[in-house]
């Protein structure tokens, strides 16, 4: 390479600029294919941003932090982001005041299968104690996830990796869950799908329609809220009785 | 779009002093929606300008979890050891979870709509 060129690179790589405009056009190009695939849930925009920048990351051989030094301000976002999903929640308050009873009856049983399922294969199959405390909060939001973990002994950075995992999944298996079930109402949706896989979840049902990101926005919610208190009583005890 | 932004912000700090006074295990941000959302209750509604923030910044919520993602790179010698039981408990867990909540979600609701 020309010197000059070296020299550019090393100045750049190690500015927050780079990180943040690799960031922004990954995802752009991840949402412009999306939009070639007519939306197909494999094609999920998260995926293919996250698959694109870790290909380049590992490539040139650049640090998780030095990227995430310019990532961050994407990443600050997500604090005003969930303040901000009030405002949909809001508009579809005559719906929730009607389904109150069944929304909580519904949410108290998606979580607690959430966790303990997601334990249990874990464990059936061999993980370790620390991915199992990891995985337990998979299915609620970044922040309140890595708060859980850190309060029941789990690793903090790998759950935040389960978390966005288990949105993908969500966001690209719901639509098969529904068909094979058949449930078409989309408050019914979008409730399951923000409970089982939280923001990134809510993202995808926000893309089928208002109503259906409204109830996954509330399911999010209430999950984190409800999770957060749950698994810091339960996870001892479950592990205690898995030995 | 500068105000919401402010309002937007304003809450998130209110949920996080709330949740570091009280050391609360839930984050600042999940309190700061509970906060807007019975402001909004309250007032009757948010303003037009309000609504086309969070509008925007919700239609690029995927986005806002990139970063986060690429911390995958971080853990690929733990996930090559135990990649077994990490995919099968997501996809598992993540399937049942979905279908649980909404059949029971749909059993009652339906009940519900038949005996009013």
């Amino acid at each position: 390479m020309n010197p000059r060129l070296g020299e550019i690179w090393v100045y750049l790589s190690a500015s927050p600029l780079l990180g943040l405009t690799l960031t922004l056009i990954a995802y752009q190009g991840a949402v412009r294919i999306n939009g070639h695939c007519k939306g197909h849930p494999l094609a999920n925009p998260v995926l293919l941003a996250v698959s694109v920048l870790v290909f380049l990351l590992w490539a040139t051989g650049t640090p998780y932090q030095t990227y995430f030094d310019g990532a961050q301000f994407v990443h600050f976002l997500l604090g005003p982001a969930t303040v901000a999903l009030a405002i949909p929640l809001y508009a579809q308050l005559p719906r929730l005041k009607r389904m109150a009873g069944p929304l909580l009856l519904a949410l108290i049983a998606g979580s607690l299968t959430a966790a303990v399922s997601a334990v249990l294969v874990g464990k059936l199959l061999g993980a370790s104690a620390a991915t199992l405390l990891s995985l337990a909060p998979k299915s609620v939001t970044t922040p309140i996830a890595m708060g859980i973990a850190e309060r029941i002994g789990g690793l903090p950075s790998l759950t935040a990796v389960l978390v966005i995992l288990t949105g993908i999944v969500g966001a690209v298996g719901a639509r098969y869950v529904y068909l094979l079930l058949r449930i078409d109402d989309h408050a019914v949706r979008g409730f399951a799908i923000g409970v089982a896989s939280h923001g990134i979840g809510t993202a995808r049902a926000f893309q089928v329609s208002e109503q259906a990101g409204a109830f996954a926005a509330l399911a999010m919610g209430l999950n984190g809220l409800l999770t957060a208190v749950l698994l810091p009583m339960l996870m001892p005890a479950l592990m205690r009785w898995l030995g | 779009m500068l105000a919401a932004i402010t309002l937007l912000l304003l809450f998130q700090l209110a949920g996080e002093a709330i949740a570091l006074y009280f050391a609360l295990p839930v984050p600042g941000p999940v309190i700061g929606m509970a906060l807007l959302f019975a402001a909004l209750a309250w007032r009757g509604g948010p303003s037009v300008e309000l609504r086309g923030t969070a509008q925007t910044l919700l239609q690029h919520l995927s986005l806002l979890f990139v970063p986060a993602g690429v911390g995958v790179m971080l853990h690929i010698q733990r996930m090559a050891d135990e990649w077994l039981p990490i995919v099968a408990a997501l996809v598992i867990s993540t399937i049942v979870t979905i279908a649980v909540t909404a059949l029971v979600l749909r059993a009652l609701h339906v009940h519900e709509k038949e005996s009013s």
